[in-house]
């Protein structure tokens, strides 16, 4: 810290000075002219809250956002690197239609913006599949049996089941498409030598995708998918949309219920950076460590 | 040697797009014999032997080994490579798999033998290799000349009928090229039909039934190394041959 402070220079005091006159002007506005009143002291409540009734602490509707958003992101993380490779592979593929069908859904992707895409996915997809599968009824016959903990730990609240499930599928083909861009990218990185050396030994195209080259891009993608990961849980906050009781969409009903819209806004971001932050933090520590030992 | 060649290419020609590298190329290899191809780089030594085992397709022409007839798309290119075993120049080990794992996935994937006796066959040949301690280290931790006998190893453990060589020596430190020929000598001592590019001439001089230099795209000489070496006829192979035994 001091040596960041000696090595300030004019220029970064008067950046800094702009700053702060910046926000200052902000803060005026709010405490001015819009005659806030600031409620922080209520915020701690939103998170954990006390039930006096039963005399217990609760995870209130913020928490219980965060709690839903790392549950969807984990998921839909598994689903997408799952949709991901099989598109990555596609990508390779020797035959034109496989590639061309793996191309046209990356590229649609890109070019519709995300909201698009998300509602596209969610009526299209999610809601047929839930249907189809009768999720929603298999789902509340769960929830009103006794000792569902097990349940509520994985999926939170079991009458909103069916809508956890849309949000991870639209969530994860959404994200796929990414994922798979970066396994293309793996496939791609491994030297040619290394097929020709599988092929010559006999094996077919598919045994020299598992044996060979899979099992080495798989590890050169491990810090890229990382990364992914956190921009899918940044990029969750997109299925509120669809009305998925994650942390985004809990903020928002706490705005309209207690109208401490700046006090929510800012708890919510700082929860969404300190998870960010923290796993990328973590995550260049551990590659760190494995190039250490490589 | 039979009389019914196990390789045999007629008129064989391959195009790059436009770029011609082989032309008209014909050459037949019998059973047991060691071929060993020269000629300066870009010539098409390395196009040649890889038609051999289709990792290239040739353009026009016949080529059958092994009794199979190689074409772009045959359904018997799996079983042509189980017979024809190729070591590249650059070794080409799978970095992810320890050294016995590298000569147990063939046999166990593609001839399905037990795990059992593929390791009984992966120590049998890591053996015949001078490097059975080396057993359970991964690629990366050996040396080049160590890296090129297990490559050759992996090959051998496929049983193959026909052995391929690209340059095998000519990414290795000089103090390692004689431990890869010492082996390669050995191998053609059991009889195995090889085809071999290389510029090692005393490594040719010892071993080659038949020599071939390759300018262009073309075959322009074949000859029993006593003449290759003493009397080529073509006045370019006479050249090269001047230019790589200076060294
Ligand atoms: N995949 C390819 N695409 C286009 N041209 C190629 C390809 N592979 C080889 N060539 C060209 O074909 C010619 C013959 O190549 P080849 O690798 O067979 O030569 P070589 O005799 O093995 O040479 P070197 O001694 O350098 O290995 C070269 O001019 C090369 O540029
Ligand atoms: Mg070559």
């Amino acid at each position: 810290m001091r040596s960041f402070i000696n090595r300030m220079r004019w220029p970064d005091y008067l950046i800094v000075a702009m700053l702060i006159a910046f926000f200052g002007y902000i803060w005026f506005t709010i405490e001015g002219t819009l005659n806030y009143k600031w409620r922080w002291e209520l915020i701690p409540g939103y998170i954990i809250g006390y039930h006096t009734g039963r005399e217990a602490y609760f995870a209130n509707i913020l928490l219980q956002g965060l709690a839903a958003t790392i549950r969807i992101s984990i998921y839909a993380s598994i689903l997408a690197v799952i949709l991901g490779t099989i598109l990555g592979v596609a990508r390779c593929s020797q035959n034109l239609t496989i590639r061309m069908l793996a191309r046209t859904y990356l590229e649609l992707l890109r070019n519709i913006p995300p909201v698009v895409v998300v509602f596209i996915f969610f009526f299209f997809l999610s809601q047929q599949l839930i249907d189809a599968l009768d999720l929603a009824r298999w789902s509340r016959n769960i929830a009103r049996q006794e000792d569902i903990w097990l349940w509520e730990l994985f999926f939170g609240d079991m009458r909103r089941f069916p809508s956890i499930i849309s949000g991870v599928i639209v969530l994860a083909l959404f994200e796929s498409a990414f994922v798979g861009e970066i396994v293309r990218a793996g496939i791609q990185s491994i030297p040619r030598g290394q097929r020709e050396a599988a092929r010559s030994i006999g094996m077919s195209r598919i045994q020299e995708l598992r044996y060979i080259v899979l099992p080495q891009a798989m590890k050169r993608v491990v810090p890229p998918l990382a990364n992914q990961f956190i921009s899918l849980i940044k990029d969750s906050s997109i299925i509120s949309l669809i009305s998925v009781q994650e942390l985004t969409y809990k903020t928002v009903e706490l705005v309209a219920s207690s109208r401490m819209i700046f006090e929510a806004w800012i708890t919510t971001a700082a929860f969404y950076f300190l998870v960010c932050f923290g796993l990328s933090r973590l995550f260049s520590r551990l590659e760190r460590k494995r190039e250490g030992q490589a | 040697m039979s009389s019914q060649p196990i390789i045999e290419a007629r008129n064989v020609d391959k195009f790059y797009g436009n770029f011609h590298a082989l032309k008209d190329v014909s050459i037949s290899v019998h059973h047991g014999e060691r071929v060993v191809v020269c000629g300066p780089s870009g010539s098409g030594k390395s196009t040649l032997i890889r038609c051999f085992n289709a990792l290239e397709n040739h353009s026009s022409g016949t080529l059958v080994v092994d009794g199979i007839e190689v074409f772009e798309g045959s359904k018997d290119v799996r079983k042509l490579r189980q017979e024809v075993g190729m070591v590249f120049q650059q070794f080409n080990l799978f970095p992810h798999l320890t050294v016995l794992e590298n000569l147990m996935i063939g046999p166990m994937k593609v001839r399905k033998v037990s795990r059992e006796q593929a390791e009984e066959t992966a120590r049998k040949y890591l053996d015949r290799v001078h490097i059975p301690e080396q057993a359970e280290k991964y690629p990366a931790q050996l040396s080049g000349g160590q890296q090129q006998r297990v490559a050759i190893a992996r090959s051998l453990c496929m049983e193959t009928r026909i052995m391929l060589f690209d340059e095998p020596t000519s990414a290795l430190d000089p103090e390692m090229i004689n431990e890869v020929l010492d082996v390669m000598v050995e191998l053609a001592e059991t009889g195995m039909t090889m085809v071999v590019v290389t510029h090692e001439m005393g490594f040719a001089r010892k071993v080659a039934d038949t020599m071939v230099f390759m300018e262009e795209g073309r075959i322009v000489e074949v000859a029993p190394p006593e003449q290759f070496f003493t009397a080529p006829s073509s006045e370019r192979c006479r050249m090269f041959l001047a230019q790589i035994l200076e060294h």
